[in-house]
């Protein structure tokens, strides 16, 4: 008895070492990459480092003045106010949705079509996008053109610049969406439906009591990862708007920490900021763990 | 039977499912049903070319500016500016396509974009898979731990990181190469971990039990059983990064100065930003759409596991 007892634990000493060994690639890339950046992110942050000389700390200053910093609060507001295109787009992306999911030709090239963008570099659809919304040449003003309005110019305008920025990211993440609401909308029983029309119920009804709450997982997956994403825009401003676009309209809180720590070298500043946005999307992505539990994700 | 038909024929039409709207039901054609297939046929046809006529305009705007960087590219540099626009260039400039390769390090930037995809995701995936192996199937101390702390990391958005990595790598010295781009990737993707051991829970046990009585290394039951079984997820996340990776602007950004060294991304917003002053639209826009065409030609050729792989990936979150 007490030989298979040895035996036993010696095979699982064997096979303990061998997982850890397999696990050890990323568990080390994870503290080289991950855990130590933050912890040093989190000190410069309390420092006036200017990524050269030896970092003084300076305690809560950079967070002070943050709070003053005129341009850090444009950008932040900025970065919220581009977030309007997430329920445009969530919206457009399941009226999509339910049209591609009847039984017809021709959806898989649909599907294909409206995905084009999603996979396509953003640095690439940024440059055409800035071509589009040229004042004079551009396709959009072109197309308001047919119909007799005279369009803006679109990034050099400050009333536009958003907007403009705000419809080219509805038009990249449409596909992606509507893609997860179909998988969602095919896996809702059709016994549902029938039933509800065997009650009356009119397509309205059905889709305001079967179709959103069956899609309501969906939505709030993508409304957290949008906001995720969202929080970190930086490529399209960087290349459509490279100085933060007229009267800084366009700057996200990326592009100016990018700005402050790599064109300035206020290494320390830049950082407190990048701790703000971490503990931003810490915070959203932990409501959706918590909101989430219940019906999705499960660690076994 | 055939005078029963016509007499249900006629009365027919007027209650179509749609009344003002009888363009659609033209098509229905001369084949005789019955009164309630027919409409309900009727209904569904027409819907359906309702809905094909919305999603085909929807899909010419989705294509358009693809479409018009296409047909700019193609332009002279005046063709550009011609009111109205033309959308078939007149004449075809196809020597915008061999202007590019000279007057940009494009080549390189290929080049460079292939070197870091290719590594990270190879190298990245067999790590990450031999990682997903062992959280899934084998015993080992700690083990929902490390894989929690593992995936607490994919909260840290990088932006939050990039400062401290890019003091740890010209500390270094590797600022300016590939290096910083490629290393942090090799160590292994967490999502792809996360995602080949949930598709590994679906593997049953007992064919690893089987292979260590039969004296397999760990090592040799990742290769010879584990690694064909997870196939299928292997490749369509193994696409899904190799195009993040390609697509990538961020950290190539931070770390790549010299036009030697930057990858493809790089290179196109610099074109962009070097020929716009020139005005020179149409090289800009052929450079641009070589650097979708990659990307675009992976997504038509694998179009069915990365539509799988999003969807599932995305519900189950």
């Amino acid at each position: 008895m007490s030989t298979t007892v040895t035996r036993r634990s010696r095979l699982h000493r064997k096979e303990h070492q061998a997982a850890l060994v397999f696990v050890a690639i990323p568990v080390i890339g994870f503290l080289l990459f991950t855990l130590f950046p933050l912890l040093f992110s989190v000190y410069a942050s309390f420092t006036n480092w200017n990524g050269i000389s030896a970092p003084v700390f300076k305690g809560l200053d950079n967070y002070t003045k943050m709070f003053g910093d005129r341009y850090f609060l444009k950008s932040l507001w900025n970065t919220i106010y581009m977030m309007i295109g997430i329920p445009v787009g969530l919206a457009i992306s399941l009226a999509l949705a339910l049209a591609m999911n009847r039984k017809m030709r021709g959806t898989t090239f649909f599907r294909t079509v409206y995905y084009l963008p999603v996979i396509s570099s953003i640095a690439a659809v940024a440059i055409l996008w800035q071509w589009a919304f040229n004042g004079d040449f551009g396709l959009i003003n072109q197309g308001l053109g047919l119909l007799g309005i005279d369009g803006p110019n679109w990034l050099q305008d400050t009333a536009t610049v958003k907007p403009a920025l705000i419809i080219m990211a509805v038009w990249k993440g449409l596909g992606y969406s509507m893609l997860l609401y179909l998988a969602a909308l095919q896996s809702v029983p059709r016994y549902l439906y029938e039933a509800a029309a065997l009650d009356g119920a009119t397509a309205w009804q059905q889709f305001r009591h079967i179709t959103i709450p069956m899609v309501r997982p969906v939505t709030f997956f993508l409304i957290v990862t949008s906001i995720i994403g969202g929080s970190q825009i930086f490529v399209e401003i960087n290349i459509m708007t490279p100085t933060g676009g007229p009267e800084f309209e366009s700057a996200s809180i990326v592009w100016y920490i990018w700005q402050k720590a790599f064109d300035n070298l206020q290494m320390g500043y830049a950082s407190a900021m990048s701790v703000v946005l971490g503990l931003l999307v810490f915070v959203i992505t932990f409501i959706q763990f918590r909101l989430n539990r219940r019906n999705q994700f499960s660690i076994d | 039977m055939s005078a029963q038909n016509v007499i249900t024929t006629p009365p027919l039409e007027p209650t179509g499912p749609i009344p003002g709207s009888a363009g659609g039901q033209d098509k229905s054609g001369p084949r005789r049903r019955t009164q309630g297939q027919r409409s309900a046929k009727d209904g569904l046809r027409l819907g359906n070319i309702l809905t094909t006529l919305v999603l085909s305009v929807g899909a010419i705007i989705m294509i358009a500016p693809l479409a018009w960087t296409f047909s700019t590219s193609l332009k002279t540099k005046d063709g550009v500016f011609e009111l109205p626009p033309q959308w078939i260039p007149d004449p075809f400039v196809w020597e915008n396509y061999a202007r590019i390769w000279t007057a940009g390090p494009l080549l390189s930037g290929i080049q460079n974009s292939l070197i870091v995809a290719c590594s990270v995701t190879i190298v990245g995936s067999l790590t990450s898979a031999l990682a997903a192996f062992a959280f899934a199937k084998m015993r080992m101390p700690f083990k929902n731990v490390l894989f929690l702390g593992l995936l607490s990391g994919l909260m840290i958005p990088f932006p939050t990181l990039m400062i401290p990595q890019f003091t740890i790598f010209a500390s270094i010295g590797w600022v300016d190469t590939l290096l910083p781009l490629i290393v942090p990737g090799v160590f292994g993707n967490i999502i792809m971990i996360f995602f080949l051991r949930q598709f590994l829970n679906s593997v049953p046990d007992s064919i690893v039990e089987a292979a260590r009585i039969d004296g397999a290394s760990y090592l040799q039951i990742f290769w010879t059983l584990i690694m064909p079984a997870i196939r299928p997820a292997l490749a369509a996340q193994f696409i899904l990064w190799f195009m993040a990776v390609w697509n990538d602007y961020l950290a190539p950004i931070i770390y790549l100065n010299s036009p030697g060294t930057q990858t493809l991304q790089l290179v196109i917003a610099n074109f962009n930003a070097q020929y716009a002053i020139q005005t020179d639209y149409p090289l800009i826009m052929a450079a641009s759409f070589i650097a979708l065409l990659p990307v675009l030609i992976v997504f038509i050729v694998f179009q069915r596991q990365i539509i799988e792989s999003i969807a599932l990936s995305g519900s189950k979150g």
